[in-house]
């Protein structure tokens, strides 16, 4: 018996551990440190999730261990589809990340223990099968995001966009605690597994009071309007690494922790409160959509993006079909590695240029044409074109909602027509027309590690909108069990 | 009957062995008073009360049923025994970061106060008579006075121990009145007597509550309990920083066990009243330390600031007036114990180096001693509650005992205030982590004591947030025995 995913949650804390211990200077050793582990870990994700038996369904791989017995607490590691798809993007996010960041000159030591750090936590959250241990790695988070946006983050708005996205981030934490607090001592069962408190058979008033907290708490990391705007600021303001990780990877955690806590234990909630996360998630498709139409800045349009995206998954949620939820889950894996590999491109281009003003950009596809393409690739996922990631999540999602909600899928498709547009202005202006004499000079092409990071997200985002296969059948194994909980309520 | 006396004073042998290794402390003091080997005083003095603890754990565990003796002055209980060791361990702690200050290790006098206080406390803890109690809370407040001014060429210091003497004569006067009114009404001193009194004679309500007002005002002052806590930044502030430390984490559990022992005691029947009173102390406290502390720029007012918040949320544990909120309490003390004492340690060192408590001159510390800053970053995100440190469990197990409780109001604004000191403790690493300065190639040096104290520290504060049982059991066994009002 391999602790598969103890291994993963475990690797990059020990990593970052040897790493805080070894004198500086070394940064060879550093690095090489956290690329193996981020390696190591990527390879056990992919190992995770091609093992995961849909036959058999339900959670697998689990692992339990007392912690805190008389409190009903336990580690209890253990993964459905869903959580190994997200295990699996965390996984590529977190490799390609290391990869990108490889020439990090700044206290490299610090940023790639903080990073492994942040990677434990995310993993952590992700195969929690116990309402603490979500808890518990869902805030050791907090730090490591601060303290990486203001070491390394760009000099103008780190300070502000670290401060707000951390507390933004933690108020929604501490309200979902409260929620989980009430779940664990309003189901009598004094116990923080979620498998037990699945079955709990809470009152439907209680789920309706309680649902707005749990559900909200986390959905404010998952961007939610209108607690949306910590994530443009900070995703903008942090270092490339680390927007990959916050928009690819933590707002799927608020949306997997949302799903998993909120949804799955209030199903009742999730049906009452339906309407108003509709309203809102669609203002967030549409909004996000306008906002990044008119940013001037490179980052600011992939930070507004992602609100918009985020959107959908929240939709997805809400509609509580099939399709929905399916699709949901596709968005979140098909946006998360999108994203990262918007924010490594957008960070690729800002290392040579030194500047993401659009409008001084421009030409770059002949200097950097793997950039370019990937960028090209990102934007179709991004614009929901058949025969890339996007269009097998988002069509669902616009099914599912077309059944329970007509109005929600006819306003937000004006989104979709808003987002092509502004990808295909973005990618003109910056990489087609000519380029600014002073950049012809300075700008060079990508280099090998970056060329990996973008090839590994480009053949994920096609080979998942070719083959939907590889992955709905997962999510679809998650899904049905959330809806017969749903059924039940 | 001698057994009997045998076991009696089998239960107060750590106390004993306070007094004994006070004795021996001033002895060292006067041999080794013109050798170079001062820190030898500080080492004894910690070993010591590593010793007492195990002398405590060995000899003078509870049994299953407390027992009073001594003629009703001391219980033979839980909270006695488990808080008996938060104290020694804060005692010794404090003796090792001490040894980095010289104004205190040169003067063994200060061990001896320290461990005179530290002998109060524990018999606070343990206290079941009003008369006892007041004694054991004047044992211990008096050498804190001292120390306090420990620093007779700072006037900072002195002024720190007078206005502390001030403050703490008035409200210990105070709490004495009230004390007055309970024995004129009931005819007696022991708390558990008191108790079954007052269900059976007709003492007036008013009456009661009144002299439960003049207790709370004494013991708010000992917790630094907002509207009583003006005191807490000023003294923190001129106080030696050890003293700081000891001040803020030990005195202060010392006066939580007092206060639910207290009112969980005397005044089960009044606590519709006084968790409506804790409740509200609880939230004043915390919103007043959380909000002032937004604008220090001096790290040892901030830290003052923030351990008045800190009183605050314990509150809500006591206010759940649920034996989960007393473990609750008592887990989030020992979870504070250590991660105050580590913050005031290393701005103890910090303090000595620079020249300065203000939190501009921790500008660059990353890079000067990325150890030291790592060490401080758990020390404010435990403080802050995150986890893997031990105050987020604390947080945890206090906002769950007011949901338990029905009170969401005080959950609610607990969590509001989390997020408030979250901001101020961020601030500080920002400025660790981010901020330059012209000093960072200039080393940090600390002495071996100050080093052991400091890992000691931190290895409680993620033993504490990530290894929960054994602490919450200790915690459950003060608790069960605050609960437990037979003798």
């Amino acid at each position: 018996m391999i602790p598969w995913l103890s291994l993963i949650i475990f690797i990059p804390l020990l990593a970052g551990l040897a790493m805080l211990l070894m004198p500086a200077e070394r940064r060879e050793w550093i690095r090489s440190i956290a690329l193996a582990a981020a390696a190591v870990d990527l390879i056990l994700s992919a190992i995770v999730y091609f093992s995961y038996n849909l036959a058999l369904g339900g959670y697998q791989m689990v692992e339990r261990l007392p912690w805190l017995p008389q409190l009903g607490i336990s580690y209890y590691a253990g993964i459905d589809g869903i959580g190994a798809a997200m295990v699996l993007m965390a996984g590529v996010v977190v490799f390609c990340g290391v990869l990108i960041s490889w020439n990090v000159e700044e206290r490299p030591r610090e940023f790639f223990a903080f990073l492994m750090f942040l990677a434990t936590s995310v993993f952590g959250v992700f195969v929690s099968l116990d309402l603490f241990m979500l808890f518990f790695f869902f805030e050791i988070a907090v730090f490591p995001k601060y303290l990486m946006i203001i070491g390394w983050g760009s000099p103008k708005t780190r300070e502000y966009g670290g401060m707000k996205l951390t507390l933004y981030l933690f108020i929604g934490s501490v309200i979902a605690l409260i929620g989980a607090l009430a779940i664990y001592f309003g189901s009598g069962k004094a116990t923080f597994d979620m498998l037990v408190l699945e079955t709990a058979g809470f009152s439907v008033d209680f789920q309706r009071l309680w649902f707005p907290f749990a559900f909200m708490g986390f959905a404010i990391l998952g961007g939610i309007f209108p607690f949306h705007s910590w994530a443009p600021d900070g995703h903008v303001a942090a270092p490339t690494a680390i927007s990959m990780l916050l928009a690819g990877v933590e707002m799927k955690v608020g949306a997997f922790a949302a799903l998993r806590v909120a949804i799955t234990l209030l199903p009742a909630g999730m049906q009452f409160w339906a309407p108003v996360v509709l309203v809102l998630a669609t203002i967030n498709v549409v909004y996000g959509a306008f906002i990044a139409m008119i940013q001037t800045d490179f980052k600011y349009v992939i930070g507004f993006s992602s609100v918009s995206h985020m959107g959908l998954v929240l939709i997805g949620f809400a509609t509580l079909t099939k399709e929905g939820l399916v699709g949901a889950g596709m968005q979140m894996f098909s946006h998360g590695i999108m994203t990262a590999a918007f924010f490594a491109i957008v960070g690729m281009v800002y290392d040579r240029a030194h500047t993401r003003d659009i409008a001084k950009l421009g030409g770059l596809f002949q200097k950097m044409p793997w950039a370019a393409v990937g960028f090209i690739v990102a934007g179709l996922v991004s614009m929901g074109m058949p025969g890339f990631s996007g269009f097998v999540a988002e069509f669902p999602i616009f099914m599912g909602a077309w059944k329970t909600a007509p109005w929600v899928a006819i306003i937000s498709a004006i989104a979709i027509v808003v987002t092509a547009a502004y990808i295909l202005l973005v990618i003109r202006r910056v990489f087609f027309g000519g380029i600014p004499t002073d950049l012809a000079e300075s700008i060079s092409d990508v280099g090998l590690l970056d060329k990996v990071a973008i090839g590994l997200l480009v053949a994920i985002m096609i080979a998942l909108g070719w083959v939907p296969a590889l992955m709905t059948p997962m999510i679809e194994s998650t899904v049905m069990r959330v809806l017969a909980l749903v059924g039940g309520a | 009957m001698l057994s009997d006396l045998g076991s009696m004073v089998l239960a107060i042998l750590p106390e004993i062995g306070l007094l004994v290794l006070a004795a021996l402390v001033l002895v060292l003091d006067l041999v080794l008073r013109h050798t170079d080997n001062r820190s030898v005083i500080g080492w004894t003095t910690a070993v010591g009360l590593v010793i007492i603890a195990g002398l405590g754990v060995v000899f003078a565990k509870p049994g299953p049923a407390p027992i009073l003796m001594w003629g009703g002055m001391l219980r033979l209980d839980g909270a006695g025994f488990v808080f008996r060791l938060i104290f020694l361990l804060g005692a010794g702690l404090t003796a090792l970061f001490a040894v980095e200050s010289e104004m205190l290790r040169e003067r063994g006098e200060f061990y001896l106060l320290l461990l005179v206080s530290t002998l109060g406390m524990s018999l606070m803890a343990s206290s079941s008579d009003l008369i006892m109690l007041y004694l054991a809370i004047e044992t211990t407040s008096i050498p804190l006075y001292v120390m306090a001014g420990f620093i007779v060429r700072d006037q900072k210091s002195v002024e720190s121990g007078l206005k502390y003497l001030l403050f703490g004569a008035m409200t210990s006067a105070i709490m004495l009145f009230g004390f007055s009114f309970i024995y004129g009404f009931t005819g007696t001193t022991n708390l558990y007597t008191i108790a079954q009194l007052l269900q059976v004679a007709q003492v007036p309500h008013i009456a009661v509550i009144a002299s439960m007002l003049l207790a709370l005002v004494g013991f708010g002052f000992k917790i630094s309990a907002a509207p009583f806590h003006f005191w807490a930044p000023d003294v923190y502030e001129g106080a030696p920083t050890p003293v700081a430390g000891f001040l803020s984490t030990a005195s202060k559990a010392a006066g939580f066990a007092v206060l639910m022992r207290v009112l969980l005691v005397v005044f089960a029947d009044y606590s519709p009243v006084w968790v409506f009173l804790i409740g509200g102390l609880a939230a004043l406290t915390m919103f007043v330390g959380n909000l002032l502390a937004l604008s220090q720029k001096n790290i040892k007012r901030l830290l003052a600031y923030s351990s008045i918040a800190q009183a605050g949320y314990i509150l809500i544990g006591v206010a759940a007036n649920s034996e989960f909120g007393t473990t609750a309490a008592v887990y989030y003390l020992m979870a504070y114990l250590l991660t105050n004492l580590a913050a005031f340690g290393i701005v103890a060192l910090i303090g000595r180096v620079t020249g300065s408590d203000e939190i501009s001159s921790y500008a660059g510390l990353s890079r000067r001693s990325p150890g030291l800053a790592l060490a401080l970053l758990v020390a404010l995100l435990s403080l802050g509650g995150i986890p893997p440190f031990a105050g987020f469990f604390g947080k945890l197990l206090v906002f769950g005992s007011a949901i338990q409780a029905g009170q969401i109001w005080l959950a609610v604004i607990g969590i509001i205030n989390s997020v408030i000191g979250l901001y101020y403790y961020l601030i500080v690493l920002k400025v660790v982590y981010l901020y330059r300065s012209e000093d960072e190639s200039k080393p940090i040096l600390a002495v071996n004591s100050w080093k052991v104290a400091l890992a000691v520290c931190l290895v409680g504060i993620i033993a504490l947030g990530v290894v929960f049982s054994p602490f919450y059991n200790l915690s459950t066994l003060a608790s069960h025995s605050l609960w437990t009002l037979g003798f």
